[in-house]
């Protein structure tokens, strides 16, 4: 078993293996839409690799951070877009 | 406001070529340090390797690295010159002043994305996206993917996606099958590509390459759930998880053009040892043209022993290197892509995906200027990173000059750097600093 850490994902308590991005961890936990784009379709990561911004989301009340370059943090709070 | 360092030697950029670069400066006693975006440095080819590298290679450059004093500065991202030798980080939290004496861009590339019908679609993404994800923890065992688009990462993608356990349904090259057998017989005179080549494609026995082959169509409700491809007159869907989807690489020159370095033909122009335009700015891998992970390695040891001043040290590796930009040539002109594709977005396919902008409201104008006034496009927090390649191919737009932040960044970060900014420096925008 893996060493892991506990996050939370709108609310949702969610463990992924450390190491895991945040981006990752949303998909993990059955999200394939991270936000909403300016004319509100459902979008999800692109590139993965911090270029295309479409993987925003909220962390511990920062808004607009790329989840594919942050490594989740044990009880960090994320917060999709509705 | 901002925490100030100095070092001899600054890498950006932590990817083969610029662990390479800084690993080489280091040895010659230097203060030096590499700055990248990521958690970890590697890059996107060696990503989360650092502790169990896969190749002989990885393991070699990793404890090389390991070894050396060369500092990271992980999770920092570059976005604007402060001076002519500082240059201006953001990190998760704080703002860095960078200066240094001599600058390594090792910036390396990201994936050409193409517009088409459903490109949007949760779950619809590059073929490197989808692999990074893979390799930060996404599971995709037993997960249906497709791998589409061209140039030999797709094989590297699918061989990857396939040894963690997902299911590759087929892999879709736009390339036609006569093109691509002249390029595997040039391989022969680069063995190492061959072994790469027939390596890949034992691990990737029983999965279908369809060549003259690419999506069409990716159709779902709120993410993706098939996708429809063409083969000559052949159109037929595939119900599947992931699309990954890229049309190679395109080098990331933003920077090194915010630092007036001369670029042609969308690449940085470098002299014999590295050298940007801009004295003691040294640039190396792929922003200096797509060439993989060998070219990389080599012009970044090139780069680090020119910026130490061992020039002949580095004068030994040019023959090495000057064959392998041979190859890279080859690459780019095999994997060129084909006009049809420039049918493949519909009028009312978005191309601009940070600001929704279709396709049939870009038409209307005559240039990127005229679009990105009227519409919008590339404006968006991407800054045209994804549609600027894209439109560069469907339209024939150039690219526009490059302004500073680089990056979006947070307002408090602007506000740090501004606070700092002194009588002769130009960051980073005019209306910011009164």
């Amino acid at each position: 078993m893996p060493e892991s850490v506990q996050l939370t994902i709108n609310g949702v308590p969610v463990r992924v293996p450390r190491g895991s991005t945040v981006a990752a961890a949303v998909l993990l936990a059955g999200h394939p839409g991270f936000r909403r784009s300016v004319s509100g379709e459902a979008r999800g990561p692109l590139c993965g690799m911090g270029i295309c911004f479409e993987c925003c989301v909220a962390v511990d009340g920062r808004q607009h951070v790329r989840s594919c370059q942050l490594l989740c943090r044990e009880g960090m709070e994320v917060t999709l877009g509705d | 406001m901002t925490d100030r360092r100095q070092f001899d030697v600054l890498v950006v950029g932590g990817g083969p070529a610029g662990i390479a670069a800084a690993c080489c400066a280091a040895e010659a006693s230097l203060r030096v340090a590499v700055a990248d975006d990521n958690p970890a440095l590697g890059g996107q080819i060696w990503r989360a390797q650092q502790f169990s590298p896969s190749t002989r290679e990885a393991a070699h450059w990793c404890r090389r690295l390991q070894n050396s004093p060369v500092q990271h500065l992980v999770g920092m991202r570059v976005f604007a010159q402060a001076d002519a030798r500082t240059l201006v980080a953001e990190s998760e939290t704080a703002v860095f002043e960078l200066a240094f004496q001599k600058l390594i861009l090792a910036t390396g590339a990201r994936e050409r994305f193409l517009p088409f019908p459903g490109w949007t679609l949760p779950n619809v993404m590059g073929a490197g996206g989808l692999q990074a994800l893979a390799k930060s923890g996404l599971d995709v065992r037993g997960r249906k993917v497709v791998v589409a688009g061209t140039g030999p990462l797709l094989l590297a993608v699918a061989a990857h996606l396939k040894s963690y356990g997902a299911d590759v349904l087929l892999i879709a090259e736009q390339v036609s099958r006569r093109r691509l057998l002249q390029f595997a017989l040039g391989l022969a005179a680069q063995p190492s590509k061959l072994r790469e080549a027939l390596s890949l494609r034992r691990q990737l026995a029983g999965t279908p390459y369809l060549t003259s082959c690419w999506p069409v169509a990716a159709d779902g409700e709120n993410k993706l759930e098939r996708i429809t491809l063409r083969r000559g007159a052949k159109t037929w869907s595939l119900p599947c998880d992931y699309l990954a989807c890229g049309f190679h690489l395109v080098p990331n020159t933003e920077l090194a053009a915010l630092l007036g370095c001369t670029l042609e033909h969308g690449t940085v122009r470098v002299n014999d040892l590295q050298e940007t335009t801009v004295p003691g700015v040294y640039c190396a891998g792929e922003p200096t043209g797509i060439g993989g992970l060998e070219l990389s390695l080599l012009e970044g040891q090139i780069a680090g022993y020119a910026s130490a001043g061992r020039f002949d040290t580095a004068r030994s590796l040019f023959t090495r290197r000057n064959r392998l930009r041979r190859f890279a040539s080859r690459l780019e002109r095999a994997f060129a892509l084909r006009p049809e594709l420039k049918e493949l977005p519909h009028p009312q396919t978005l191309v601009c995906r940070c600001e929704d902008v279709a396709l049939s409201r870009l038409r209307e104008h005559s240039s990127w200027r005229a679009a990105k006034l009227l519409t919008r496009c590339g404006m968006g927090p991407c800054q045209g990173r994804v549609c600027g390649p894209a439109l560069e191919f469907l339209l024939g737009w150039q690219p526009e000059s490059v302004r500073p932040p680089v990056f979006p960044v947070r307002v408090e970060t602007l506000m740090a750097a501004a606070i700092r900014d002194e009588p002769g420096t130009s960051l980073p925008d005019p209306a910011l600093r009164s």
